[in-house]
């Protein structure tokens, strides 16, 4: 809160005072269990526009809707969603690779969507990203030393010139690499081994906050548990805060302390990995994570399974009301016309059941499907 | 919505063949010619499904579960690759043996395939109304329009909204999961004995993953399909298989019934395979991991390809390469259809 009443000061201050105090918002620690990162109705826009040079605008890509959640610090919060829910476009805001159109991402009470300069370079020095891809996220003519230690180019203050090459080794031992690899190439290393250079090139500048957009997805399954373990090891020895993205359920159930289920553009629903896994009471969650195959024969006689028709509507022109409405068996109505908000249901207010966490569903109720 | 159960019963086999396999294949190596010298991707594979039975092939990438799908198929990139060994048996005939004609002749009517990324294998310049017409119009000798009903009709059966309408439209007009209902329609048109499914739903998110396989389920069951799945995911594996081959390293490490696999493996590979997966009552915990990498196969290590990595590996595993031999119960009881490459599979499976 100390840091929020700052910014009321600073409104009419001039720009330089304002980066000053924001960078020296960015440097004061946070609590473990306090939010290091609030995000609130983001909204990203991408444009439609039709004509060559008179470039008129004809309509929107809303590839993220008005989304909002909290990332406390020290905690994983999973993001699970099908393709083209707007996941990965989340990252890239957070990340700001990309310009919200609207809404606030507020990191240690700071909204940092509309900063830059010096203060945007001390934010990215804090929040780092893992990518999906580890065949083509690393550059195939730079060494593993260059790539890990291009970070250190940027923010030079993280570790002096002559410094680098000895940290380099040490964040490569980190991740479990031979530190005499640093000046081999991305070529020749397996799949595993790049997503651990991947890792080590996010964690060289110390940040905070690490977004994981589907970091395990490429790699073969025998491969992804050493990397999973990996990133929680990493995890408690720096004591990060992790976003992590996937489509994977078990994986994402195994690793998070918080999962949020999101659909075309909007969170569905909210809630620790007991209450999603356990507790869904949003239809989608339910087929979601009925839809997911278990790794068990014995089951599929008598398992249930939800199997939702059709695909998911386009993001540019998507259904009034609850977007979910044209897939959803519950669907009446009251869904095309008022759209349900992301709160906890009316009929769990007060009570003291896992099912009471937020969803945004008119008709939210729970249903037995089985876990992963 | 629909909620389905995919395992009812098992579909009716065809007439008059209980006994032979639609597919079997004996001892198969392949091998590819490469700068850096012979990579030796399959080692002697030995597999069989009947009709209406699925079998899963599971494997990590460049295990060789592919590369025999493609021997099978006769779509083999060769050169470099060529079938050095052993016989693939169709309906009892090697189909090694035939001619590339005879060979074109059986890749449609009688065996077909499903690839993984529907996009690349789809053609971009044709419509797919066309492309589902031509198994017709080559195969059958049937006119563009009868073929363009047909297509319309095989649309239909995979269930693709107004495929009247449709059948003109590009793949990249259609989304993922249509693209690869397109592929199993394209599959299906002449009715085949055997269908070999490469990663179908890899590249599909989870719900549209459910759509695809209930629909494979179902029109295999119809036709009475013998289906070879080949999949790393072990979740749809014990979804849809009727009995699996483990492949590392070019070869099959352990056969087994689906549900006997998963109960009691009898290779430490599969073993480490299942322990891998999350577990609700291991949050929190480390999760087991399979040590180090897949083997390099121009390099294979000596003995058992499994030996660096395998946590119960002994001496005589780094110097005999262990065969594949029946598993049986501790008292000698047959276990049919069970087979483990490891010198200790009884401890493992036996404990």
């Amino acid at each position: 809160m100390a840091e929020l009443s700052k910014t009321d000061e600073a409104v009419d201050a001039p720009a330089e005072a304002t980066e000053e105090k924001a960078i020296a918002a960015f440097e004061a620690p946070v609590e473990r269990g306090e939010p290091i990162l609030q995000v609130r109705n983001l909204v990203k826009h991408f444009p439609l526009t039709k004509g060559v040079l008179f470039k008129r605008q004809v309509g929107a890509v809303k590839a993220v809707d008005g989304v909002s959640f909290d990332l406390y610090q020290g905690e994983t919060l999973g993001i699970v969603g099908e393709s083209g829910c707007g996941k990965s476009t989340v990252a890239k805001l957070l990340m700001l690779l990309e310009t919200a159109t609207a809404g606030e991402v507020l990191y240690k009470g700071q909204d940092i969507t509309k900063l830059s300069g010096r203060a945007l370079k001390a934010v990215r020095r804090n929040i780092q990203m893992v990518f999906q891809d580890p065949y083509t996220s690393l550059n195939p003519r730079m060494t593993v030393g260059d790539i890990i230690g291009e970070p250190f180019e940027i923010h030079p203050e993280v570790a002096p010139k002559g410094d680098r090459r000895r940290k380099v080794q040490e964040l490569l031992d980190v991740v479990g690499l031979n530190p005499e690899y640093i000046n081999r190439y991305p070529h020749q290393f397996s799949g595993g081994q790049r997503q651990r250079i991947g890792i080590a090139r996010g964690l060289a500048l110390n940040p905070e906050i690490i977004i994981c957009d589907e970091p395990v997805s490429a790699l073969d399954v025998s491969v992804q548990a050493q990397v999973i373990n990996l990133m929680e090891k990493l995890q408690d020895e720096f004591n990060l805060s992790y976003i992590f993205i996937a489509h994977d359920l078990s994986i994402v159930r195994h690793i998070s302390d918080r999962v949020g289920v999101m659909y075309l553009g909007k969170m569905a629903e909210i809630g620790t990995d007991a209450q999603i896994y356990d507790h869904p009471t949003h239809p989608y969650t339910q087929a979601l994570l009925s839809a997911v195959p278990v790794p068990d024969p014995e089951v599929r006689e008598n398992r249930e399974r939800i199997i939702l028709t059709g695909d998911v509507p386009s993001p540019a022109n998507p259904p009034s009301g609850c977007r979910f409405r044209t897939r959803c068996w519950k669907a009446e109505d009251r869904c095309a016309t008022e759209e349900p908000l992301l709160a906890i249901p009316t009929r769990f207010k007060g009570q003291d059941t896992p099912a009471a966490h937020v969803s945004a569903c008119h008709f939210a109720e729970e249903k037995t499907v089985l876990a992963v | 919505m629909t909620t389905s159960n995919l395992t009812e019963e098992l579909p009716a086999q065809r007439k008059g063949d209980d006994e032979t396999p639609v597919l079997e294949v004996r001892d198969l190596h392949v091998e590819f010619k490469t700068r850096e010298g012979i990579v030796r991707a399959v080692n002697g594979v030995n597999y069989s499904v009947k009709s209406g039975e699925t079998l899963a092939v599971l494997g990590e990438s460049g295990s060789g579960k592919s590369v025999t799908a493609q021997a099978i198929m006769g779509i083999l990139d060769s050169p470099p690759g060529r079938v050095a060994k052993g016989e693939i048996l169709f309906r009892g005939q090697d189909i090694l043996k035939l001619d590339e004609e005879e060979r074109r002749k059986l890749r449609g009517p009688k065996m077909a395939m499903i690839f993984q990324d529907a996009l690349s294998a789809l053609n971009p310049v044709f419509s797919v109304g066309n492309q589902l017409g031509e198994m017709f119009r080559v195969h059958q000798g049937m006119s563009k329009k009868d073929a363009k009903l047909k297509a319309i009709e095989l649309m239909d059966r995979v269930k693709i909204p107004a495929a009247k309408a449709r059948v003109n439209d590009y793949p990249h007009q259609f989304s993922g999961g249509m693209r690869q209902r397109i592929m199993i329609a394209m599959a299906l048109a002449l009715e085949p004995d055997l269908i070999i499914a490469d990663e179908p739903t890899t590249a599909l998110d989870v719900t549209v993953q459910a759509q695809v396989m209930d629909l494979l389920a179902e029109l295999q069951k119809e036709y009475a399909m013998g289906l070879i799945l080949i999949t790393h995911d072990l979740g749809v594996v014990a979804d849809v298989a009727d009995k699996i081959a483990v492949m590392y390293a070019g070869r099959i490490v352990e056969q087994a019934p689906i549900h006997e696999l998963y109960k009691r493996p009898a290779h430490p590979y599969t073993r480490g395979l299942l322990d891998s997966i999350p577990r609700l009552d291991q949050k929190g915990q480390e999760l087991y991991a399979i040590k180090g990498l897949p083997p390099n196969l121009l390099k294979p290590p000596a003995g058992c390809a499994f030996n660096p990595r395998c946590p119960k590996a002994q001496d005589i595993c780094r110097t005999d390469v262990p065969a594949l031999v029946p598993v049986t119960e501790r008292d000698g009881a047959e276990l049919v259809g069970r087979a483990s490459a490891c010198h200790f599979w009884k401890e493992q499976i036996h404990g």
